[in-house]
Formats: C-alpha cells, structure tokens, sequence
C-alpha cells in the first residue's frame, strides 16, 4: 500500500490520449443581496470553456485579472464544484469512472501565495508528508519522501526538513509547495502564478526548477499566468482567456507571432518594451475591462474591439480553426459570419 | 553637470533604520539628483530600499521608529528640517505622490471631487467652487470618461485603471514640480498599464514636471525613463541613461537582473538566474552587498565598499571590477 502510493500512476490510456479532456466547463457565481437576500445577480466566472491537455505538455493559460483563469485552474481539481461540464483525466470521466480523490492523486497543484498555503504550525517535512500520511503511508516512508523531495527542489534536507515556512524566503517556500505538490507522484501539475510574487532574480531560479522537474518526472503543466513573457518561455501551447470564456487557442509560436484574435494581438502589444528606441506610442485598446457581473451581450469584447460590427453585439462567435491546432472565437475569422472582413461563405 | 547648474532634487548620502525588534538598515548611502522635467527610474527588487528612498523624500517614513541622516533637497526645500506646517505646504505642492494601490491611498468616505478639490483649496488658498473646477479639468485631463459624473464617485465605484487615473489627478492638482511614483501600474492588468504608464509620460511633458519612477519591472522603467538607478540592498549600485543600463550593463548584479528577466527569445534556453537571495540588512553592509551572490567576486569585494566609478559618460556603477572611462 504504502511504496504503491509513492510510485508514479500508470499511463492508462496511452500517448496519443490527452492527459485531460475539459468540455464546457462552466461556473457561475450567484450575487445574493436584497432583503430576502436571493440572486440578484450572476457572475460568469467561467462560461463554457473547453480544452485538452497533451500528455508531456505545458498549456499555459492567460489572461487578465477577472477573465477566470485562476477559476478554471480549481474547478480542474473540484476546489469549486463546476455547475456544468466534464473533466475526463486520461480518459476518464471524474465522477463517475474515478472519484475527485482519484483525482487528486493524479492532479496537484501550486498556487501563487506560498505562505497562505502552506500551515505556519507544520515543519516543512511535515507539510510535504501530510498528504502520504492522510493516504495511509507509513510515518517514517512519508518523512523519507519528504527528504527526498526536498532534494529535489534544490534544499539541503538537513538544514531545512525541520524549519517553519516564516523562517524560509518567498522563493525557499514556493519551491516547498512545489515538492509538496509532487508529494504523492501526480502526473499533472497546475501552476496557478507560481511565480508571480516572486523577484526577478528568484523567478528565475524557480522556472529552471520547473523546467527540470518536468523533464526529470515526465510532468504535465498547466500553467497559469498573467505574465505573457514567462508563459512564452514555458509553454508548448497558450489558451488565452477573457471574461471566461476562450477566445484563442493554440502553439506557442502561433499566438506570439500570429495571434488572430484583436483581443490577444492587444494584449501582446501592451507588453512594455525593452527597447528605449521603440517605446510604445500608443495604447493597443482603451478602457478597462468590462465588469464581469453584467458583461456584453454577443463577442464579449466588442465593447473594446476596433473591429466591431453588429454582429459582434448580437452573436457570441464560436471557436473556429484558423490554423494547426490553432482557434480562435472571432467572426474575422469565420467564414459567412457576417463581419465585413470574414470569407463569404 | 556644470558649477553652476542646481537639480531640481538632490539627495547626497541617504541613510535610512528602521528601529524596533530588530533594527533593519533599509537605505544605506543613497545619492542622486534630478533635473527639472527628467524622469529617474529607481529598479530594484523588494527590499532594495527603493520605496523607503521614495518616501523618505516626502517624509512619510513613521517619525518615531525611523532614523534618516542625510540631505534631501527639493526645489529650495531642505525636507529633512521641515516644521510640521512647511512639510504640510511642501507635500503636493512642490512634491507629490502617487500609490501602487489606489483603493488604499484615497480616502473610501469622500468623493473623489472631493478629494482633489481638498487638495486644491490647501494650497491655493481659493475658494471652494473654484477647487471643484479644477478637479473637474483634472479629471477631463487625465481621461476620465464623463469626468463631471465622476466628480461625485467614491473610490469603490470606479474600476482600478479609473481610480489610478483619479490618483494621478489629485497628484497632479496643483502643479508639483516633482511627481513620485511608487510602482503605479504594479497593481493594474496589462492592457490598463500600458495606457496609464503613456498618460503619465504624455503629462510629465505637458507639465514639465520632474518624476521618480520606483519599480521592479525593467520594461516599465525603459517606457517612462530618461535614467536608470539601480539598487541593490539599500543602495544605488549603478546609474545611467537608459540605453546605457539595458545594452551596456556594467554591475554584476543589473547584468544578472537583466539575464534573469525572462523574455520570448529566450523559450528553450536555460535562465541564467542569480543564485542565492538578497540579504538581511540587520547590520550596515561593510563590503559590496552584491558580493555572496557575486560571480565574479574578488576578495576585496567584502572589506570596503566599492566606489562608484564612471564607466561612460553619466553612466556610474559602484563595483570594483568596473574600468574607469579614459577622459
């Protein structure tokens, strides 16, 4: 039982099988207020969304602060119930073929605070064992692990296994919570910022960390970021996100250097540039984004978009090819949609 | 810099300890000057001192728990002696601040007309309606969408770029001849960064105005920036112009920095990332405080601190290695 739980899950479905299927997944959050406080109100954190995850990949998922990146990552791992869609983990469905703590084994994850998430009452040896102990390994085997991992993650065991996470540095505790994560073997990890809070000069070392993990355990990533410089280094593929739901879709190179939806190529543009020669001269898109309690009707950026026509307001655009691998949920791009600058049909 | 020309600001040998359960040597010998209408960018990761510098020149360190020697000059303004009701006339007057978090800076119970006509009526001794007007134009000026409207919202009913706008405007009141900024857009989704960090540049020249610009984020110190200052464990290690700092970085810490700072070309390659973390700063560094981190370091590096050296024109870094440039 024990050694069993510590060794890597089997490959079930084999490597043509994505690691995760998403099938609008949805989530929204009711606004309760009023006198008889009922719903009075609905945010549409995440609003059909699908996707699937290659096994051995790293899909990066960006977006702005609001659009449901950080949402979709929990809903993923049932930290919020979903109220529609289904999550299929090598091809199989959770709920039903395995449950959420099947799940779990195969799926962890990291998030961006690493001191809210970790115990401030457990050693780090203990925290990074706590997971095993709960899955019934044997005390001094979880305690082994725990050494082990902390190898791993670049921190000499001797001199860390017993401290507490306020005596560690900000990237010293995130590089525990990602040993933590990799305590009971998972297959895929969902990195939501896990660099964020970090300085530049740690930031660095912890990517390198991630980066080598991945190549020494045979990791899946999914890895959530609203640093569009950090998501082009680490990822294979890149779901760009807004007001939950997807608006594009597809390879890393594809969407950095032929981004099809206005919304990605504004996004991509509000990047500072590193070049005192060619500042910025102008802002890509003006505005703030709308406030996802009563967002637009039909595209929901059309309230931004330089290209909106009529039927941007009135007809949300469905994911469409517009490359290898690569969609985007723009009418542009749709052929007979409608728009001015799409393909009749 | 000829004899007689004066900067606007000019801060020789800033120290700043913070006391308390521990005494913390926050800022450790900071000098720089500032012309009228330049913008200085201040680049340093948390815990440089970068913020404490910055606030130590509007003095809004807490009196009691802090020790600050050193010269701060702004304008004609000695700030370190300032008497409570002069500090009060030079603060938003002379020299102006803006926040990383709007929602925490303006005041949650009054309107940000308010606010900003409070500030007017301060320091230019004028009536009330004129105060609103000016808030008014203030608003129109730093694009606050139907500004009359906005005059009577409070801080929660606006969205975050328009409450860091609302900020600038108050700011921005009465005309400072230095605006300091404390990372304004850190906070801020990309897309509202971008245009915040254009409409601070497109008024700092409208107004002539003199910035300091505190961030940890290289791209945005190269967007608004005519220098660079760098620090490192509470002191400048190295300064220059723009162009100089991110093409010909001299210090071993800002050419790790800039290794470091992950961009696209980079996809494949390993980071070449500083190892260790900065230190504590419970004891005054003696030696380069860069220098446990150091990959170039030499034995001399930790008994005494490395001068700053011209290594181009206007362009100083404070590390031994660094060659002087041959006049």
């Amino acid at each position: 039982m024990s050694a069993e739980l510590l060794a890597p899950l089997p490959d079930v479905g084999g490597p043509a099988q994505p690691l995760l299927e998403i099938r609008n997944l949805t989530k929204h959050f009711p606004i309760k207020g009023g006198m008889l406080n009922r719903t009075v109100a609905r945010v549409n954190a995440v609003d059909g969304v699908t996707f699937d995850v290659a096994k051995g990949e790293t899909l990066g998922i960006v977006g702005e602060s609001g659009c449901g990146k950080s949402t979709t990552a929990r809903l993923l791992i049932r930290l919020i119930e979903p109220d529609q869609g289904e999550v299929r983990f090598d091809g199989q469905t959770v709920g039903t073929d395995i449950s959420v703590a099947e799940l779990r084994r195969g799926v962890q994850m990291v998030f961006q605070d690493s001191f809210a998430s970790l115990n401030p009452r457990l050693t780090i040896e203990d925290s990074i064992a706590f997971g095993p102990r709960v899955r019934g390994v044997a005390n001094t085997d979880a305690v082994n692990k725990a050494h082990d991992l902390l190898r791993r993650v670049g921190m000499a065991p001797e001199q860390y296994a017993r401290r507490y996470p306020h005596e560690l540095s900000g990237g010293q505790r995130q590089r525990v919570n990602i040993a933590r994560a990799l305590a009971l073997a998972p297959r895929l990890l969902i990195l939501d910022e896990p660099v964020s809070a970090l300085d530049k000069s740690v930031e660095a070392q912890v990517l390198n960390l991630l980066v080598d993990l991945k190549a020494s355990l045979g990791l899946t990533y999914i890895f959530v970021s609203h640093d569009l410089n950090v998501v082009q280094y680490i990822s294979d593929r890149v779901l760009v996100m807004y007001l939950g739901r997807v608006a594009e879709i597809g390879p890393v190179e594809s969407i950095y250097t032929d981004a099809r939806h206005p919304y990605t190529r504004a996004l991509l543009s509000a990047m500072p540039s590193m070049d005192p020669d060619r500042r910025t001269q102008e802002a890509p898109i003006a505005g703030d984004p709308p406030n996802p309690i009563n967002p637009p009707s039909g595209c929901l950026f059309h309230t931004r978009c330089p290209f909106a026509e009529a039927v941007c307001k009135t007809t949300a655009p469905a994911l469409a090819p517009v490359g290898e691998s690569h969609n985007a949920a723009c009418h542009m791009e749709i052929a007979g949609s409608g728009h001015s600058r799409a393909a009749r049909a | 810099m000829t004899a007689t020309h004066r900067p606007l600001v000019e801060v020789k040998d800033l120290h700043v300890r913070f006391r308390g359960e521990r005494n913390v040597h926050a800022v450790n010998g900071v000098d720089f000057a500032l012309d009228r209408g330049e913008v200085l960018g201040i680049l340093g990761e948390s815990g440089s001192g970068k913020s404490v510098t910055l606030k130590a020149l509007l003095r809004l360190l807490p009196e009691k728990r802090t020790v600050i020697s050193g010269q701060i000059r702004v304008g004609n303004e000695d700030v370190l002696a300032l008497e409570p009701e002069a500090l009060a006339d030079f603060r938003g007057k002379t020299a102006s601040m803006i926040f990383q978090e709007p929602m925490l800076a303006l005041d949650p119970v009054y309107t940000i007309g308010w606010q900003i006509a409070e500030a007017v009526e301060r320091h230019e001794k004028c009536g009330r309606d004129a105060a609103r007007q000016r808030a008014l134009e203030m608003l129109e000026r730093v694009r606050i969408p139907s500004p009359a409207r906005r005059l009577d919202a409070y801080p929660h009913e606006m969205s975050g770029g328009m409450r860091q706008r609302a900020m600038i405007a108050l700011a921005l009141a009465c005309k400072p001849q230095v605006l300091l900024a404390d990372e304004p857009t850190t906070a801020l989704d990309a897309t509202v960064q971008i245009q915040i960090l254009l409409l601070l540049r497109e008024l700092q020249r409208e107004l002539g105005m003199a910035a300091i610009f505190v961030t940890h984020d290289i791209g945005v110190a190269v967007e608004v920036s005519d220098r660079i200052a760098v620090m490192y464990a509470g002191r400048i290690v190295e300064t220059g112009k723009v162009a100089d700092i991110v093409r010909r970085p001299s210090h071993p810490y800002t050419r790790g920095l800039l290794a470091s700072t992950v961009h696209g070309a980079m996809r494949g390659k390993r980071l070449d990332a500083i190892p260790g973390a900065p230190p504590s700063l419970n004891e005054a560094p003696s030696g380069c405080s860069f220098a446990p981190r150091c990959k170039e370091v030499l034995p001399e590096c930790s008994q005494s601190l490395p001068q700053a050296v011209t290594v181009s024109p206007a362009h100083l870094s404070r590390c031994v290695r660094s060659t002087p440039v041959t006049a």
